[in-house]
């Protein structure tokens, strides 16, 4: 507020003042050129035939030639189906889960058994994608696995539900609602927190029962946080996680496990196929961006809540 | 002061009571059951796993797939691996972030705006995976533990969160007065600011941490060497493509390898590979609550 009431002679010397702050931030900026910059420049490798030896600046441009070959490819529409399948699926299952943890444990009082239920729905978060697949495949493991053998037990056949193309969305989609519901409520718990006291004494004198103070107090208190949570996994929708999906893939399932950012893997990395391949990582980007400043320009327009 | 006034709660909302508790002891059973099967497994004898019978608690008491887990070069080297990435990486992690964030806390710093703008367009583009690739490859940082350590150097959420704080909890007052006493920025960054914000810190470290421990997918791209190999690398080899370690099963018996030994033995390994988070998750968690709290806060 001081530096708006100076002019420019106020600003160099504040300049001068604060060159300790631009040497600490030399560090760090430097690390976003190199590392995030330099990679953003380097998408131009998606419009060129990229050669090792001349590199990517030497290479020649050939324009849209392998957004074209994505877009005709055979595995195009499956990629895209999937993508937007189990994105969109773990977002309505996975989205109120947090929500409605939170406001139930919002009307429990704090004491042993709130901590417990917070402690342990919080810890499957910190496992780590490769024990969480590994968890996976034991559990589901035919004849071995507990949930074939409870299967087994209720007199229905047994499954190699990992090797079902059906089965694949919903076992991904539930594992992670398991791994990921608790921690997710954190945020939901911290915006209740926040609401004014008053408002719920207020609404014990008019006699509001648990479930009224939740409807008129809890959830209105809660809508700018879900709203921006919605914006930013909307926002999302296009980027399903690579580690889970690579990881839980087999030969069987490919038909519905295949998602774009496998592909860019298998296709780029594996297959040593840069400039396609980035072409179709380019592509998935420009999509969700898209669709991240869609949502949010809606939101802003229905909700006066938005990102920025 | 008005217990005595009191009301007693009413019908309806007692019933609700008991619906959320009950619901609420549901999903803590269904997120605790399938780690305590694991951990009983782990401790159960392999035919006791191979013919179904443990549903609780270990059958059969038995540690032998642990002690076979320790003979694995291989997994030992593993976990020495990220222990280092763990500990420099995090190093890294936190003095970028506190780098960044403290000179964007300060009101009075000119190039703040510019700068988190600079940082939030990284949130929006980014270069995908073949240009990073590309990148560390010239570099020249492909099979070594840089490509592990710097380009992840730093999260811009992290950033938000201790920027935040900074400016939530540390009054403007204590610059100026440190200021008129002759303080320097990065005097009163490291004697003033940082010991105020230990909870902020402790935070940190724990997220990238974590994130370090549990990291695979750059190991996946960049590293090509077995001795370089992190411990989710080595877990992904013996738990999901059934590559065990031969170490793991020298002295094991072909009549007890088909018994489903391997089975027990990964069992065992999850709860290994699980034993360092588990053991710092309790003296933390309170503080990770605050930390998404105090994220959540936008500046």
């Amino acid at each position: 507020m001081r530096v708006n009431r100076g002019n420019g002679n106020r600003t160099l010397m504040n300049a001068k003042r604060h060159w300790e702050l631009y040497l600490l931030v030399l560090l760090p900026v430097l690390y976003l050129i190199v590392f995030k910059y330099v990679p953003m420049v380097g998408v131009q490798i998606a419009f060129k035939d990229f050669n090792v030896i001349k590199g990517i600046w030497g290479s020649p441009w050939v324009g849209f030639k392998h957004f074209e070959n994505f877009f005709h490819s055979p595995n195009f529409w499956l990629l895209i189906k999937n993508t937007i399948g189990i994105s969109l699926y773990s977002l309505i299952a996975g989205f109120p889960v947090p929500i409605l943890l939170a406001l139930a444990l919002n009307e429990v009082r704090t004491g042993f058994f709130k901590r417990s239920v917070q402690m342990i729905t919080y810890a499957p978060h910190f496992i780590s994608t490769v024990v969480m697949v590994s968890i996976i495949v034991l559990i589901l493991t035919p004849h071995v696995g507990i949930v074939d053998r409870l299967f087994t037990f209720l007199g229905l056949p047994t499954t190699n539900f990992l090797g079902v193309p059906e089965y694949f969305k919903s076992i991904y989609v539930w594992s992670g609602v398991w791994q990921e519901l608790g921690y997710a409520s954190i945020i939901y718990i911290a915006a209740l927190a926040g609401v004014d006291p008053s408002l719920y004494e207020a609404a014990r004198m008019d006699g509001a029962s648990r479930l009224k103070k939740i409807i008129h107090i809890d959830l209105p208190a809660l809508v700018p946080i879900t709203i921006i949570m919605l914006i930013l996994s909307l926002g999302s929708v296009m980027g399903v996680g690579f580690e889970k999906i690579y990881l839980m893939q087999n030969p069987l399932n490919a038909s519905s496990s295949e998602v774009i950012s496998t592909y860019v893997y298998k296709v780029g990395l594996v297959g040593a196929n840069f400039s396609f391949s980035a072409a179709v990582g380019l592509f998935n980007s420009m999509i969700n961006l898209v669709l991240l400043l869609s949502v949010n320009f809606i939101a802003r327009r229905v909700s006066q809540t938005s990102l920025w | 002061m008005f217990s005595k006034n009191k009301i007693k709660e009413p019908l309806g909302d007692r019933m609700l009571l008991i619906v959320i508790y009950i619901a609420l002891t549901a999903v803590m059973l269904v997120v605790l059951y399938p780690l305590l099967y694991i951990f009983s497994s782990s401790l159960s004898s392999p035919s006791a796993i191979v013919s179904g019978k443990v549903w609780l608690f270990p059958v059969d008491f038995s540690i032998k797939a642990y002690a076979s887990i320790f003979r694995s070069t291989q997994l030992m080297m593993g976990y020495y691996n990220t222990i280092i990435y763990t500990v420099v990486g995090t190093l890294i992690n936190v003095v970028f972030t506190v780098l960044l964030a403290f000179p964007l806390a300060q009101r009075t710093f000119p190039a703040r705006k510019i700068i988190m703008i600079f940082m939030m367009i990284t949130l929006f583009f980014d270069g995908g995976l073949i240009p990073t690739y590309l990148l560390v490859k010239n570099l020249h940082m492909l099979d070594t533990r840089w490509a592990l350590w710097l380009p992840g150097a730093l999260s811009i959420f992290q950033v938000i969160v201790a920027r935040t704080f900074f400016q939530t909890s540390i009054p403007e007052e204590l610059a100026e007065a440190a200021r008129m006493d002759g303080c320097r920025d990065s005097r009163f960054l490291v004697s003033i600011v940082l010991p105020l914000s230990k909870p902020i810190l402790a935070v940190m470290t724990l997220m990238y941490a974590v994130g370090h421990w549990n990291a695979y997918f750059d190991a996946l791209i960049y590293l090509r060497s077995e001795n370089l190999f992190p411990l989710q690398y080595v877990l992904r080899n013996v738990l999901l493509l059934n590559a065990a370690d031969p170490e793991m099963l020298a002295n094991t018996a072909q009549k007890l390898r088909d018994q489903g030994f391997e089975q027990a033995l990964k069992y065992a390994l999850i709860v290994v590979a699980c034993i360092p988070v588990l053991i710092m998750y309790p003296f933390v968690q309170k503080h990770f609550v605050k930390g998404v709290m105090i994220g959540s806060l936008k500046g």
